[in-house]
């Protein structure tokens, strides 16, 4: 059987969290690309509503100077009302656009923002506990220092000297932090406790072992009935019934053949053709049936070798 | 026959779908299977609806469910070598864990909690810090007015200049009066006001979030701002100002240079336990602190709020120094007495 193609980038982000039920649960962290892709989103996000909103304000403030018989362009020292009102409302609203939109999407029931949920992550704490109000409260406080600050001091490098390099050498630390971590943590992250994981959504497959040939061990197809022995079955360990598991959930023809003809040189059979499926799935029933008995005794065989 | 002739068609079809299965795993999962769909369907159905929308009936099946799925899950990686079931089961208790676990609180519960006492015991707990921080600004104020004493060139150094303003050496006593008294009939007052708030909690968050650099920036920065209050000091006292120009800061100033000084507390807080982690790892510490700090950070930011309103509004509408001192030294022993003096722990805390 040939071996699983490994994904090491995969597996290095692969973490074991402890529930308070002490349950050990695999999460896998979101890659840096999709932070930075959901970041994007959220930002294009905000930037949007700042200037849909500004367009809004100034039309309402000026529909209602219409009405009073006031007009922007009179040259008067003296705001308007309805032009403070307005400014005062674009000043609150920027304020919570760039503090509150994302606070309030991670205390909702996904913990993720629009961006961060389009991309299929979420925020969650790192010691596998609650993920708090203060948690969501300080990893947000410190995208100031990550986002904002080192935009602005990109932008000050036009025409700056040596202390604006320095700055922006100094904030690119905090920006850049997710990359020098193996938790691909931010400075917030790290101050908060939490960390962003992918948030899987997967449907319950179908169980193999239940259908007509692989409980029988009979091909509906040719009627061949596949018995394997003792010695057979022994060849094989979890690995590869999880890598045969994965052959026929995929259903391709030439894997099969190619799988079906590999076991058949191990046991020693004379591979026939044009039943792949039913022998596979037979083969795979059978050697589940030997393995797991074998668990329930406390006996576990991991691969072929073991 | 007389108990199947009992049993639904679905639930016949069920058992003898068990019977038929060859494998004990496989059997196990077609009986729990049903409890794994509901809990799917209640997780679905709150993962996209708003709070309050949520049934009462899911919020209580959810830690059942979830309990049972986490237990099944337990059980199938002792006895199962059904790969994608395991899949199944793991992302479908951590979905669910997400929720029980998630965070609980509504806004307006947490807020209750925060006002109620959650946020005068955060700013309790860093009391250390926060007596460095005042330190730190007492000695910054005196820096600045014993430099500009020494040298009055060093004013210009510290204040940011402003073309035309008026408040430099040299400027006569009437004319540092005017800056300080007069401006009731000055227009866009609240829009002033909102502007301040948004620029002061910028700086707040700032002081608070460089903190995270081992406590060194917050120093510079309390430091930095207070010599300029000492440097006003200065220039307003050589012009036997001093009263007024304490009454004209102190309206809002003791609100405002109370939450600076609660932000660099906290950003010292974040760096001390950086720095000095003690038995803990240094991401634990940090962790720990900056979750204590944040509390603190929320209130300073609605400090910040009254201070905005106080010095766009306040100040301006206020034109005498006893009222300016009796509403800042008001301001100030309302703060005190609310953050050291009410020492209730609210109910339904979540942090420790």
């Amino acid at each position: 059987m040939k071996s699983a193609p490994a994904t090491p980038k995969r597996s290095d982000r692969r973490r074991m969290l402890i529930t308070p039920e002490g349950i050990a649960l695999p999460v896998t962290l979101a890659s840096r690309g999709t932070r930075f892709g959901a970041l994007l989103i959220d930002l294009t996000i905000i930037v949007v509503a700042m200037i849909v909103s500004a367009f809004g304000l100034y039309y309402a403030a000026s529909k209602i100077m219409q009405m009073n018989g006031q007009s922007l362009e009179k040259s008067d020292p003296t705001m308007p009302g309805a032009v403070q009102f307005a400014l005062i409302v674009y000043i609150a609203l920027l304020f919570l656009l760039r503090h509150a939109y994302f606070l309030y999407f991670e205390l909702g029931p996904r913990g993720a923002t629009p961006g961060k949920r389009m991309t299929g992550v979420r925020v969650a704490a790192r010691d596998g506990g609650r993920l708090t109000t203060e948690m969501v409260l300080a990893r947000n406080l410190l995208r100031d220092v990550e986002i904002s600050l080192p935009i602005v001091a990109v932008f000050s490098l036009i025409g700056g000297g040596l202390a604006e390099w320095a700055a922006l050498g100094w904030l690119a630390v905090f920006a850049l932090f997710p990359l020098f971590n193996r938790d691909r943590l931010r400075a917030g992250d790290l101050v908060a406790g939490s960390w962003v994981v992918e948030a899987p959504r997967l449907k319950l497959a179908d169980a193999l072992s239940t259908g007509q040939t692989a409980a029988s061990g009979t091909s509906q197809a040719t009627g061949a009935s596949y018995k394997f022995g003792e010695e057979e079955l022994a060849i094989y360990g979890e690995f590869e019934l999880q890598t045969l598991e994965r052959v026929l959930r995929e259903n391709r023809t030439e894997a099969m053949a190619a799988v079906h003809e590999a076991i058949c040189r191990k046991i020693g059979w004379n591979p026939g053709a044009g039943d792949e499926r039913a022998f596979l799935e037979a083969y795979y029933t059978q050697l589940r049936a030997r393995l797991e008995g074998g668990m329930r005794m406390g006996q576990r065989k991991a691969d072929k070798h073991g | 026959m007389a108990i199947f002739s009992r049993l639904t068609g679905k639930q016949a079809r069920a058992e003898a779908a068990i019977e038929a299965a060859a494998l004990r795993s496989d059997r196990f999962r077609q009986e729990r299977e049903g409890d794994w769909r509901r809990l799917e369907a209640v997780v679905t159905r709150m993962e996209a609806g708003r709070l309050r929308k949520i049934s009462d009936a899911d919020v209580l099946e959810l830690p059942v469910l979830y309990r049972t799925v986490a237990s099944s899950l337990s059980v199938a990686r002792e006895t199962s070598l059904d790969a994608a079931t395991l899949a199944y089961l793991e992302a479908l208790v951590q979905r669910a864990w997400f929720l029980v676990y998630g965070p609980r609180t509504t806004l307006w519960s947490w807020l209750a909690r925060f006002f109620g006492g959650e946020w005068s015991r955060a700013v309790r707990s860093i009391w250390p810090e926060l007596l460095v921080a005042l330190a730190l600004m007492v000695a910054g104020t005196v820096i600045g007015w014993q430099l500009c004493a020494a040298d009055p060139d060093w004013f210009y150094a510290m204040m940011p200049g402003q073309p035309g303003d008026l408040r430099v050496p040299g400027a006569s006593h009437a004319v540092l009066k005017g800056t300080l008294f007069g401006k009731q009939g000055q227009d866009g007052l609240s829009v002033f006001a909102a502007y301040l708030f948004s620029h002061n909690a910028g700086v707040a968050i700032l002081c608070f979030a460089l903190g995270f650099a081992f406590g060194i920036p917050p120093v510079l920065l309390l430091i930095q701002n207070t010599t300029m209050l000492g440097a006003m000091l200065w220039l307003y006292h050589g012009q036997g100002l001093t009263l007024d120009v304490v009454g004209w800061l102190s309206i809002h100033g003791t609100t405002e240079l109370l939450a600076i000084l609660l932000a660099g507390g906290a950003g010292l807080h974040i760096g001390r336990s950086m720095a000095f982690p003690g038995t803990r790892s240094v991401l634990d510490a940090a962790a720990a602190a900056g979750q204590r700090t944040a509390t603190v950070m929320a209130g300073v930011v609605l400090m910040l709020v009254a201070a905005g309103m106080l010095e766009g509004l306040g100040r301006q509408l206020i034109d005498s120094t006893p009222a300016r001192l009796a509403v800042g030294y008001g301001m100030l022993a309302f703060w005190l007495a609310y953050f050291f003096l009410l020492r209730r722990v609210p109910a339904g805390s979540e942090t420790e």
